[in-house]
């Protein structure tokens, strides 16, 4: 199992990331510089939290034309699972990757807590270790997290087990008031059709010990790892 | 060439007797750009003229401790190798001029302080104050301060892990905000600032100079009046981007041997940055300002030198290492420019379209800064306030649920929600508790880190109030178990001309030179923020204290919050009944009176020794220290952080029950353990003559105090958690 992970300039979730793959797999994982134009050889890519290039302009809106992104685009489509994480979800987004956008959060501010998230769909790779219907508790970090798509779009995503999690509440009842950023359908991370890219807005890697509040972030970084080898 | 007028050195913030010294070291007039260097030097924020001779009376040594004050940020030893660097600094009048960019750029400029150095930054913590909740502007600044504090430090990707935030009407006209980071470095491979080598090239990299924050630094050496929104363009604009790309690309050519010395360019830009290194190394420099990255066109050398554009370092290299060095920052897509080189005149020589437009000698520039012994008067101490004194509360209850809904009490989690506090995947408590802990990455090490000051009690008494904020800092981090290492001070006061302010820093000077040697607790960096005023009237002394603490094994860590049904709750401490500038007093009888509460330095030693102890020896499961509002308000705490609630006895003392629950008596914690544990810890105690007593036991989901008061859990919740969004989003 050999894991890569994209650093853009602004990255800062990099490391964790790094940390993160590293724990569950037992081999060390790859940082591969932005402006590079090939991937090294791996069977996962990791595409990090952070700030791209600034993101002064759109979120992600530079990265997804960066040299790299290419050739992540190209092995994706392949079938290499991608994990897409906060900035990474908005860099896919851009690149086509998945469908839909990243909006500024609803209520304008950075939100920046652990929040409840209900597994809706099957997908062994990603999610295998959680029971459907079953919460999950991670952690957000984002200014603009509120996922948008048109509505085909929307019921394309429900109807085909494209929805990976939504904000919800510890029962695991969504609801408006669990939708902490506005996102359409309280989306807080999809699959692509093929069930290869997984994008998400809150950070597996940030909860992956008891000592840093919670294990569910290793459940699913675990499961994704086991799946490859 | 302009004619340098009675009214332009004035302008300069230069007094006559100032200016006249100018011209004793020149033995001329200065030129307009020379005079603006001289104010800028001489200004209160660069030169320390008027808290120099009290601050020299701190403590700043201990066996640990490898950099005390002076250098950009102080360096203590945590073992295997490896040191912490940090710094508090102000950035109060940008922040209330320009809230978002203020505070922005005063997060930024304190984590080049410490990237200077060689350290990794860590941790962001922050002191802020703001004016009375129902002023007309302080949700205006709440709002942009805590949204640029986030905007930088969540760009950067360092966590913001807590801080402290007060509202009180002293600072309507004239908030602070105060900026804290720490970072990790290993001890060999620190970076100081004094210039060295002649002929060594002088280097400027990052961000190009622009017309932002010319006198920037005279600004914060001045009171506030009603004109003040027009200084907004001397608020300088941050970029967290680039800041993120200088501090990789710094810490990348750190890692080679290619650097003498680094200076930021923080207050004072170019200016203070090559005479801070020149004259720490003894040398001079000269300077071609043609080659500095240049923002805009036709900028005046005056303006060079005077502009606070951020995002830019100063740098000597080794000779023949430049290209290497500019690899490096082409990489990052940074500016990289050879400016100058290290002379041996003594003078700093600036040259610009091949003219001399400044010739001045460094050190009589920096060394020979006036220094004040100003006049000051000692603060009347007020009469103490007993438990006896204040009637007996008809409603314990309300009471509590009262204060756990004030200004000063109520839950800060609409701020930090805002900080992105988990980034770097080492924070091991998060904002809410006594500290934060973050991990030292790859060890089995943590820091402890908090932010303490109680202004009102600077206010009433400056000494003890002084002594309080090193002690309540201390004692934040001894209750997660770390043992204090060293702090950062960052003086807010008002205009030291006033005799009566100058009193207030030399009582509060005073009472931490004392807190400080009794704990060995040493003072390693800090700043000087005066003229805090606006129309005359002055903010309340605050001393802001930035404590840094080192867990030798950070699963030993200790939290507020209560962890099992049916543990013991004892306190450590003996409660009086000061009720002097108590929460109590001043939420439910409207009084600010009175004495703060008395700081026994001995006790605290003892208490916090005993219970670091007791943590490190696994006998506790939860400790915090008892502070604002008292024990009642310590126990809601701890019922809050666990969910989980409590059952305490009715007191054996011969106080009022409102004394004995909303007193703010010093040295004290509550602690839980199990019960075989509690033996041993009133052994323990009884062998080292600490206070101590049993006063309950957790569980169910009501905190019960005897007969005295009786609230569930989620009421005090309800209260706690929606004072301050129900401030700020209404």
């Amino acid at each position: 199992m050999k894991a890569a992970v994209i650093v853009f300039p602004g990255s800062n979730c990099d490391r964790d990331m790094k940390v993160a793959f590293e724990q569950s797999s037992g081999k060390p994982a790859q940082m591969v510089w932005h402006a590079d134009s090939e991937l090294p050889d791996c069977d996962l890519i990791g595409i990090p939290g952070g700030f791209s290039y600034g993101d002064y302009l759109r979120c992600g809106a530079i990265a997804g034309n960066s040299p790299i992104m290419k050739e992540v685009v190209k092995k994706a489509a392949s079938g290499t699972p991608v994990l897409a994480v906060c900035n990474g979800f908005q860099v896919a987004t851009e690149t086509g990757m998945l469908p839909g956008a990243l909006l500024r959060n609803a209520n304008q501010k950075f939100i920046c807590k652990d929040v409840d998230l209900k597994v809706v769909s099957e997908n062994d790779r990603f999610v295998g270790g959680f029971e459907t219907g079953q919460v999950a508790r991670l952690p957000v970090a984002h200014h603009d997290g509120n996922y948008f798509a048109d509505d085909e779009t929307l019921a394309r995503l429900e109807g085909e087990g494209q929805i990976a999690f939504k904000y919800a509440d510890a029962d695991g009842n969504v609801t408006d008031e669990t939708n902490i950023n506005g996102s359409c359908n309280n989306i807080a991370g999809i699959y692509n059709q093929a069930g290869n890219i997984l994008g998400l807005m809150p950070h597996p890697e940030r909860l992956i010990s008891e000592q840093l509040g919670g294990t569910d972030g290793k459940t699913l970084i675990d499961t994704l790892i086991n799946s490859l080898n | 060439m302009t004619e340098i007028t009675k009214e332009i050195v004035a302008e300069h913030g230069l007094s006559e007797s100032e200016y006249e010294r100018v011209l004793d070291i020149l033995g001329r007039e200065p030129n307009l750009t020379e005079l603006g260097i001289f104010s800028v030097m001489w200004s209160e924020h660069c030169s320390y003229k008027s808290s120099k001779k009290w601050l020299k009376t701190l403590p700043t040594e201990a066996p640990w401790v490898i950099c005390g004050p002076g250098e950009n940020a102080g360096v203590v030893d945590i073992g295997d190798g490896q040191a912490a660097i940090f710094k508090m600094e102000s950035h109060n009048h940008p922040s209330y001029i320009e809230p978002y960019q203020g505070a922005a750029t005063g997060v930024g400029g304190i984590l080049r302080d410490v990237f200077t150095m060689g350290a990794r930054p860590v941790a962001n913590m922050n002191a802020l104050r703001f004016g009375r909740p129902d002023h007309p502007k302080t949700r205006h600044l709440v709002s942009g301060v805590v949204s640029g504090i986030g905007g930088y430090g969540n760009c950067m990707g360092i966590p913001t892990v807590g801080g402290e935030t007060n509202f009180h009407s002293s600072y309507d006209g004239n908030i602070l905000v105060n900026a804290m980071t720490v970072g990790l470095a290993d001890t060999d491979k620190i970076f100081y600032s004094a210039a060295a080598g002649i002929g060594n090239p002088v280097v400027y990299v990052g961000s190009k100079t622009g017309r932002d924050g010319i006198h920037g630094a005279t600004m914060a050496s001045a009171e506030f009046d009603d004109d003040s929104e027009e200084k907004r363009p001397t608020v300088q604009v941050g970029d967290p981007f680039t800041e993120k790309l200088l501090l990789e690309a710094c810490l990348e050519l750190m890692a080679t041997d290619a650097i003498v010395a680094i200076q930021d360019m923080g207050a004072a830009g170019l200016t203070s940055s090559s005479f801070e290194m020149a004259d720490k190394g003894g040398v001079g420099i000269q300077l071609d300002l043609d080659n500095v990255p240049m923002r805009e066109e036709g900028m005046t050398p005056y303006e060079i030198m005077l502009s606070e554009s951020q995002e830019r370092m100063l740098m000597v290299l080794k000779p023949g290492r430049e290209d290497e060095a500019r690899a490096i920052f082409e990489k990052w897509e940074l500016d990289f420019s050879v400016i100058g080189s290290v002379t041996d005149t003594g003078r700093m020589v600036l040259t610009m379209h091949g003219e001399k437009v400044a010739d001045l000698p460094v050190a009589p520039l920096a060394d020979a800064a006036p220094e004040y012994d100003r006049p000051w008067v000692k603060t009347e101490a007020p009469a103490a306030i007993n438990g006896n004194d204040v009637a007996e509360s008809n409603d314990l209850g309300a009471a509590l649920l009262k204060i756990m809904g004030s200004s000063e009490i109520a839950s800060r989690k609409w701020i930090w929600e805002q900080y992105d506090h988990m980034v770097m995947g080492d924070t091991i408590q998060r904002p809410g508790g006594d500290a934060a802990v973050v991990r030292v990455h790859g060890t089995d090490k943590a820091l402890a880190i908090t932010t303490d000051c109680t202004p009102r009690y600077c206010y009433a008494d400056p000494e003890t109030g002084g002594a309080q904020a090193i002690a309540e800092t201390w004692r934040n981090l001894t209750a997660t178990g770390a043992t204090p290492l060293a702090v950062t001070d960052c003086m807010n006061f008002g205009n030291p001309e006033r005799p009566e302010i100058m009193g207030q820093f030399v009582g509060c000077i005073d009472g931490m030179r004392k807190a400080c040697t009794e704990l060995d607790y040493p003072v390693v960096s800090g700043n000087v923020s005066l003229y805090n005023e606006t129309n005359g009237t002055g903010i309340h002394p605050t001393p802001a204290i930035g404590g840094v603490g080192v867990l030798k094994q950070s699963d030993h860590m200790s939290t507020i919050a209560f962890k099992n049904e049916k543990d013991v709750i004892l306190l450590v401490g003996e409660t009086t009944g000061e009720m002097g500038q108590s929460i109590y007093l001043r939420e439910i009888e409207g009084r600010e009176e009175g004495a703060p509460p008395r700081v026994d330095l001995p006790a605290e030693k003892r208490n916090g020794d005993f219970v670091r102890a007791a943590i490190h020896d696994g006998l506790v499961t939860a400790s915090h220290d008892v502070a604002d509002g008292g024990l009642a308000v310590a126990l809601a705490e701890m019922a809050l952080a666990g969910n989980l609630g409590a059952e305490i006895f009715q007191h054996k003392t011969d106080l009022t029950h409102t004394a004995y629950l909303f007193a703010e008596d010093q040295a004290r914690y509550v602690i839980t353990s199990s019960s075989q544990d509690a033996e041993k810890l009133l052994e323990r105690a009884m062998e080292a003559g600490v206070p101590i007593e049993i006063i309950g036991t957790t569980g169910q989901n009501e905190l019960n105090i005897a007969d005295m008061l009786h609230i569930s859990v989620s009421d005090i919740r309800d209260r706690h958690s929606n004072w301050l969004p129900s401030l700020m989003d209404r």
